[in-house]
């Protein structure tokens, strides 16, 4: 790890001002940021902490969503959320080990947008929107390949309003190393209609699979999906799974989701 | 004798309590007043010309004391290799130089270029950044089999060659191996490729040099799993140093599993940077290191066929293995693939012809060496995946077609055709066990069951057999060894009855310290907390050769028995005299001489102040004091065996094997602490199953390192292994060692491969699949899938 200064402001206005500075960069959980600083792949020239704010933290239900503050940990949602949202709840309680879901935060994984993370995959598949110091930005439009989102240099995450869906579930399939998701399914079904998020599949990060999403609108069932299949061409092929598999687990991994729901 | 602490007894581990509550002392923890900090400079590309290493600027660093190269070494010899294979022509191996720091080549990523030493850590890796290194990428050697070819680019010109060698075994009986084919009624065939791994013991390496100018005294302290070795080779064939002028210490080790028996280039540049700079140097691997400097293992490509008769009768064996030795000879790589590999191959069986071909290839990887089981994992799994294809082609049980072929209780001893002795085993006996703490009769009801939930249940049985208690001394010389492999004991009673045990087995995480502790109690009949075990450091240990191929007590503890006899025979002639009686007469019972017969008796306290406070003492006729040194050299190995079966159910739809249960039957001969003996074997199991179905190591076309943390490389966890079920009531004691034991530290790594991927491919066949008859490890799920859907 290379020297940096660090700051840990105390509201969200200190925050995006200390943010402004040349060289920083926000640090939320830490869980990715940390190891690639050890590993002196990244040199800052200083870390904002975003987990003293109070006024990112804390779980609550707002008109039919769930509102969650950007720096609120996964063992947090874990806990807090299963009473309005347990597909989320679920999500969040299997992420990583007990160390990571009690460091890692939603607005970090979110805003790292690692193309095998979970988190992605709820906050498409919800509708979410995501709030940040300076507006609010729509999942559908928030999420813009691998690694890569909507956020401008400097803003932060500071709250994310996930819909809740009348029924919803997280299926995931291991990479048996990281334990990331090498495919995860989120289905959730709304009145007006389900939405089917996928992550750790696409080399273009989390997608939503619209076909499946309109035969399980017609029918949420599993057998909905039967006649459907993705393409492997564009998925991530690497030591533990290639391009054809990840899309063979898309649909097994939706079905499960369906009848889980 | 106190039931809860002699032989047989599950006496708790003693030195889990300092590991347990953080007060383990491991080397890291060593730190001397002036220590400086070493980082080394690695090559990331597999294979290139070293054109220029410019330390200039990195030297000018602040904090920094010498930035070290080739340099700097040229005046010391090169990381020795401990074993010399003769190939089947009768040639000695190839054998490069292993410089300590690349010298004109760089042949793996990983290899070590250039060191800095500086006053922090941090100032170390920060010169590190400026270390300018230019080299020039060459083709790299990865595949074996392209490796040997003639026009392949060379690992290491000066040899030649990329074959280290082409070995025959027994080279002898190859014709009449090919004429049983000839013969065969049938002839079952398997290719297969035995998967690299990485150890991964919790504790990285560690290294700290001190030199004591005044008095020319080096001290290395180390991650070793047998620091006499160290001391050997690094002394004598690296620095130049002589043995009473150099420590070695290895304290706490978390773990070694193979990867810590080795020296290393970074153990000998501590010492010598510790002189150089009259400072402390200490290094401290980083996990990523570890995975391209720590020796890695398996790696085989194998191809195996089994003639058999009309009958069913295993009448030939004969293999075929290309084994990876990485870029340099490791410790004792050569001797992996080959005496620990060849000679198991009849495993169980009566097959009367073996013919086993191993071609050890230089490959721009890192080095490959011993990693629990060593060559005979690889042996275990080729025979025993190859008898389960044998029995499905011919239509027979595996179960009874190993039976068939069992070496049978009444043949021991058994010479087998490739080489060695069994003296015991009763391979019925635990095959019988296995199939009934595995409720064997009723897999069918549990696999009906598994197919109503959309699962493939599969049963999988593997017998092994092993070589341990390395090793006889003469034996080892004849097949290449350069060190003997006795071991080590010395008992130091002291005057008020308790005794120091210094003993060469290093323990680092064997339990050493408790149950050799039980084995000494037992013989004296006192209680076990009056004996202290100590190990890991060559200034006070007579010279032993450490832990290894599960040899600490078949041959440790009987170095320790040897000494403890040695030291009862002494204390029962002070008992003699002291009870005015005929030493004929006197009895050592719980702790207390008696004259037989009578009523008179001195407690063991009393022999032992007699001894060393020699008022009535028979100080004529013999030297006070009580401490005696022993050392216990095999005259055989000891062949642990036992059966092993794994119930898995597959996803057919996703892949995923999970094992739902896993049981173990083993014969180790007689048991000192049970509880150890299943601690081990649970491990074991843990890595084998590991292997079977998670680990791999894998480069890609550039010799680059795809698993090179624990992002891609799959260490099983433990929601990846079930409850284990293992029994080792069926004991044939050995009978060449005085305590009858043949060791149980890498049976479950040895038994458990072949028996997860039998019982994958039996799911495979029970659900129709009978057109899959192999599946390489590790069985992933992608993998699965792959052959379902291929």
């Amino acid at each position: 790890m290379y020297n940096f200064e660090f700051v840990k402001p105390s509201s969200i206005a200190e925050a995006v001002k200390a943010l402004a500075e040349d060289g920083a960069q926000p640090l939320s959980g830490g869980q990715t940021l940390i190891p690639t600083l050890k590993q002196r792949l990244n040199q800052p020239d200083m870390l904002v902490s975003l987990t003293g704010i109070a006024e990112m933290k804390g779980i609550k239900a707002e008109g039919g969503a769930l509102v969650i503050g950007g720096a609120t940990p996964h063992a947090a949602v874990a806990a807090e959320a299963a009473a309005h949202y347990p597909a989320l709840a679920a999500l969040a309680g299997n992420i990583g080990d007990p160390a990571v879901r009690n460091r890692g935060t939603i607005g970090g994984s979110l805003a790292n947008n690692d193309p095998s993370a979970c988190y992605p995959s709820a906050a498409l598949a919800s509708g979410a929107t995501i709030v940040t110091d300076r507006r609010e930005i729509a999942a559908d439009d928030y999420f813009q390949g691998m690694f890569a989102t909507a956020l401008d240099e400097g803003e932060i995450i500071t709250a994310v309003r996930l819909p809740i869906p009348q029924k919803a579930a997280y299926v995931k399939f291991n990479q048996p190393a990281s334990r990331f998701a090498l495919t995860g399914v989120f289905v959730a079904k709304f009145a007006d209609g389900v939405r089917v998020a996928i992550t750790g599949a696409s080399n273009d990060g989390v997608f939503r699979w619209a076909e499946a999403e309109a035969a399980l609108s017609a029918n949420f069932a599993p057998e909905a999906l039967e006649g459907l299949s993705l393409s492997g061409d564009n998925m991530i092929s690497d030591l533990h799974g290639t391009g054809p598999y990840r899309a063979h687990l898309c649909k097994v991994l939706a079905k499960r989701a369906v009848a889980a729901a | 004798m106190p039931k809860d602490g002699g032989i047989g007894a599950s006496t708790k581990r003693r030195e889990d309590v300092r590991f347990l509550t953080g007060k383990g002392r491991y080397t890291d923890d060593i730190n001397i007043r002036g220590q400086a900090h070493a980082w080394f400079v690695r090559s990331d590309v597999a294979h290139g010309t070293l054109n220029k290493v410019d330390v200039a600027a990195a030297e000018a660093m602040p904090g920094v004391l010498k930035v070290f190269t080739a340099a700097d070494f040229a005046g010391v010899g090169g990381i020795p290799c401990g074993w010399q294979v003769t190939d089947r022509f009768g040639k000695p191996m190839l054998e490069p130089k292993h410089p300590v720091l690349a010298e004109g080549k760089v042949r793996h990523v990983g290899d070590p270029i250039a060191v800095v030493v500086a006053e922090t850590l941090e100032q170390a890796r920060d010169a590190a950044e400026a270390v300018e290194v230019d080299i020039s990428e060459l083709t790299p050697v990865l595949d074996m089999k392209a490796a040997i070819a003639a026009d392949a680019p060379k690992v290491h010109e000066e040899i030649g060659s990329n074959l280290c060698y082409d070995w025959g075994f027994v080279e002898e009986n190859k014709a009449a191996v090919e004429e049983a084919f000839k013969n065969a009624a049938h002839v079952t065939t398997l290719e297969l490729v035995n998967n690299r791994l990485v150890a991964n013991p919790m504790e990285p390496r560690v290294a700290v040099g001190d030199f004591d100018s005044a008095g020319g005294m080096h001290t290395l302290y180390t991650t070793s799993q047998n620091p006499h070795v160290i001391r050997l080779l690094m002394g004598a064939f690296v620095l130049g140093i002589p043995e009473h002028k150099l420590r070695v210490v290895a304290p706490d080790v978390g773990g070694g599993f193979g990867s810590k028996i080795y020296h290393y280039a970074e153990e000998a540049f501590v010492t010598f940077a510790a002189k150089t700079l009259n400072r402390p140097v200490k290094w401290t691997s980083t996990r990523s290191e570890a995975f391209i400097s720590d020796a890695q293992g398996r790696d085989h490509v194998t191809k195996i066929e089994l003639a058999l008769d009309k009958d069913n009768n295993f009448t030939a064996l004969r293999t075929e293995t290309y084994a990876n030795m990485g870029a340099y000879l490791s410790t004792f790589a050569p001797s992996i693939p080959t005496w620990l590999h060849g000679t198991l191959m009849a495993g169980n069986y009566r097959t009367p012809l073996i013919y086993v071909n191993v071609k050890a290839v230089f490959t721009n990887t890192v080095p490959v060496d011993a990693y629990r089981g060593a060559g005979r994992p690889e042996a275990t799994f080729q025979l025993e995946r190859l008898v389960d294809k044998a029995a499905r082609e011919l239509g027979v049980s595996p179960v009874e077609l190993r039976r068939q072929n069992f070496i049978k209780p009444d043949q021991f001893p058994y010479q087998t055709p490739v080489a060695v002795v069994y003296d015991t085993g009763n391979y019925d006996a635990t095959m019988d066990k296995l199939l009934e703490i595995s409720d064997y009769a009723g897999f069918p009801a549990r696999a009906a069951e598994a197919k109503a939930r959309g699962k493939w249940r599969g049963f999988g049985v593997a017998h092994y057999i092993e070589a341990c208690g390395i090793a006889p001394s003469n034996l080892v010389g004849q097949l290449g060894a350069r060190a003997g492999l006795y071991e080590s004991a010395t008992v130091r009673v002291n005057a008020t009855g308790s005794l120091s045990v210094f003993t060469g087995s290093h323990s680092h995480g064997q339990g050493h310290e408790t149950s050799f502790a039980q084995v000494v109690a037992e013989m004296i009949g006192i209680d076990a907390g009056q004996i202290e075990i100590v190990h890991g450091d060559t200034s006070n240990t007579p010279m032993g050769m450490g832990t290894y191929g599960s040899r600490s007590l078949a041959v440790g503890g009987s170095a320790i028995v040897k000494a403890t006899n040695k030291i009862i025979n002494k204390a029962k002639k002070i008992a003699a005299h002291l009870l005015e009686a005929s030493e004929a007469d006197i009895e050592l019972k719980d702790g207390k001489f008696s004259v037989a017969g009578t009523d008179k008796s001195v407690d063991w306290s009393g022999v032992t102040l007699a001894a060393y406070v020699p008022h009535n003492y028979p100080l004529e006729s013999m030297e006070p004091g009580l401490e005696e040194t022993a050392f216990y050299d095999p005259s055989n190995f000891t062949y642990p065996s036992g059966g092993y079966g794994c119930e898995v159910e597959v996803d057919p739809e996703t892949g995923k094997v999970e094992i739902v249960a896993f049981s173990a039957a083993d014969d180790f001969g007689n048991i000192v602490n049970p509880m150890i003996v299943e601690g081990q074997v649970q491990g074991g199991l843990a890595q084998g199953i590991g292997q079977a179905l998670m680990e791999n190591c894998v480069f890609d076309e550039n010799g680059q390192l795809l698993s090179g943390s624990f992002m891609d490389y799959a260490m099983p966890r433990a929601e990846d292994v079930p409850f284990f079920k293992v029994d080792h009531s069926c004991v044939t004691p050995c009978t060449h060692n005085p305590l009858g034991v043949k060791g149980c530290g890498e049976a479950g790594a040895i038994g458990s491969p072949p028996a997860v991927v039998n019982a994958v491919i039996d799911a495979f066949h029970r659900a129709g699949r009978t057109d899959i008859t192999h599946i390489d490890m590790p069985v992933s799920p992608a993998r699965v899938w792959a052959a379902l859907n291929g």
